[in-house]
């Protein structure tokens, strides 16, 4: 296994190298821009057969994706941000086509006002169209992500489009050690493409996406709901043999010192990194705290989440963003609702941070995990929902 | 295809089988309806590339033979493209009496 310096970007766009897919339509934006961009050298250089289709907007791109995914083509595409918005209007058509898919999505925040720097507003604000999402901590999780969900999404069962997100700049451009698959057994590992329908396939014609009014639409919407459902298990499944393949084992969410905690911080993607710093500072000093990181958020692993906090006697839920529903961010809104029918469950309080790429640092994280502390040794919350960080 | 059924009896996604246009009959709409007169007719086969809705019949031998009312919808394309002189037209359009 070669190990090598590679950005989020680089990495994914090695995964996608790999992969090797027949299509990739893409537009580049900031700052996924570089992933495509990656991607079209090999393709210049000959190093893969992808059919590269550079379009003329992200509605485009993925007009392009679900058209060429709807002729029996394994598809990619890569967008961020404002482009994964432009996008949002056939999101739902490959999900609803049942189009396995494959984005690479990096996390940033949504204009205005206009900003590069990374949220989680983008990813969360698609989060209902019938994607799979998983979200990674660090450029490693990034390529393992694209390569696993390439096998979740083309899962007979599944049939879904899914994202792989990492955060903008954080990971995208930030330069860390990978542990890379030799091609030959990534190639393997994916395995080739049987499409399970094609609109191109003259001998079993087919029609998609056909006007469904009152009397089946309904009904056309089900099987999503079931292939959501299913894919929880698919999901820990294709975790579960990549780890013993590669040694790298995932689920749908992951603990770190969680087994004994009375307090508990839980977030998505890179600030469980720096949450982990403290978490061993705090351990050292004592103080029995621990991370639920959700790995997965659609389909949203409910049922993991409240076992995981049955023993905690306050969380403090992070979202790096908000939905501005009164309600603090989707994640705690989420989490909060799952919660509703355990019988043992934590105090939460759901803290709203790092909008538009504002730095969470480790002084930060160990001031929230002070709060929580104060909140289950008051056994109340002091303050259900904060926007952490923001100048008063 | 059978009617009113269940999601879990459906394909995958809205995939369908082809050709199920061909179920619904699209005649009702009718407000107008084309009358085809094969004494004025030059066989340029304009209605039959025009029309949206394969409403125009080809007898046995391919030629211009007449309107399947079944499918049309009466949208006057044939008649608006039918090159035939006014004193000879070959298709003329009238009111539908209900
Ligand atoms: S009226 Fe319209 S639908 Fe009917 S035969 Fe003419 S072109 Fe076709
Ligand atoms: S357009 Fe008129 S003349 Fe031409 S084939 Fe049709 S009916 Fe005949």
């Amino acid at each position: 296994m070669p190990t090598l310096a590679k950005t989020g970007n680089e990495a994914m766009a090695e995964a996608m190298r790999q992969i090797n897919p027949d299509v990739v339509a893409a537009y580049p934006i900031t700052p996924a821009t570089e992933i495509v961009m990656i991607f079209s050298q090999f393709v210049a250089d000959g190093l893969v057969d992808t059919e590269y289709v550079a379009v003329e907007s992200e509605h485009s791109a993925m007009s392009a994706c679900v058209g060429a995914a709807a002729a029996g083509c394994r598809v990619m595409t890569g967008t961020s941000s404002q482009g994964l918005q432009l996008m949002s209007e056939i999101l739902p058509i490959a999900s609803a086509l049942r189009l396995p898919i494959v984005m690479c999505d990096v996390n940033r925040a949504l204009s205005g006002p206009i900003n590069i720097h990374c949220d989680h507003s983008d990813t969360m604000a698609v989060r209902d169209f019938g994607w799979l999402q998983i979200f990674s901590e660090n450029a490693q999780e990034a390529y393992d992500n694209v390569l696993q969900m390439m096998r979740i999404s083309e899962n007979k069962e599944i049939q879904l489009p899914g994202m792989v997100t990492t955060d903008g700049f954080i990971i995208s451009h930030c330069m860390e050690r990978v542990e890379t698959i030799d091609d030959a057994a990534a190639k393997q590992y994916v395995g080739a493409y049987q499409p399970l329908k094609s609109v191109l396939d003259l001998d079993n014609p087919i029609t998609l996406g056909s006007l469904d009014l009152q009397d089946y639409y309904f009904e056309h919407k089900m099987p999503i709901v079931e292939a959501m459902q299913k894919a929880k298990n698919v999901i820990l499944e294709v975790g579960r043999d990549f780890g013993q393949k590669f040694g790298r084992e995932y689920g749908l969410v992951e603990t770190y010192k969680l087994d004994d905690a009375e307090i508990a911080m839980v977030a998505l993607g890179s600030t469980c990194g720096t949450a982990r710093v403290i978490i061993d500072e705090l351990r050292a000093q004592g103080v029995k705290v621990g991370l639920l990181k959700i790995r997965v958020f659609r389909p949203f692993p409910a049922e993991a989440i409240v076992a995981a906090l049955k023993n905690v006697q306050a969380a403090a839920i992070m979202d790096r963003s908000d939905m501005y529903s009164d309600q603090g961010g989707q994640v705690f809104c989420e989490i909060r609702s799952a919660l509703y029918d355990a019988d043992k469950k934590p105090l939460l309080a759901n803290y709203v941070y790092g909008l538009g790429g504002r730095e969470i640092c480790l002084e930060d994280i160990r001031r929230i995990c002070a709060d929580t502390q104060a909140n289950a040794a008051a056994g109340k919350v002091k303050q259900l929902i904060q926007h952490y960080g923001v100048r008063e | 295809m059978k009617k009113n059924m269940g999601w879990r009896e459906l394909g995958q996604g809205d995939s369908l089988p082809a050709g199920t246009a061909a179920e619904f009959q699209t005649g009702d709409w009718r407000r107008e309806r084309p009358i085809f007169n094969k004494e004025n007719c030059i066989q340029c086969y304009f209605c039959w590339i025009y029309c949206p809705d394969a409403a125009i019949i080809l007898d046995e031998n391919k030629k211009v033979a007449g309107i399947d009312y079944r499918y049309c919808k009466g949208c006057g394309i044939c008649d608006r493209e039918c090159p035939t002189k006014k004193e000879k037209r070959a298709i003329i359009m009238k009111e539908e009496k209900k």
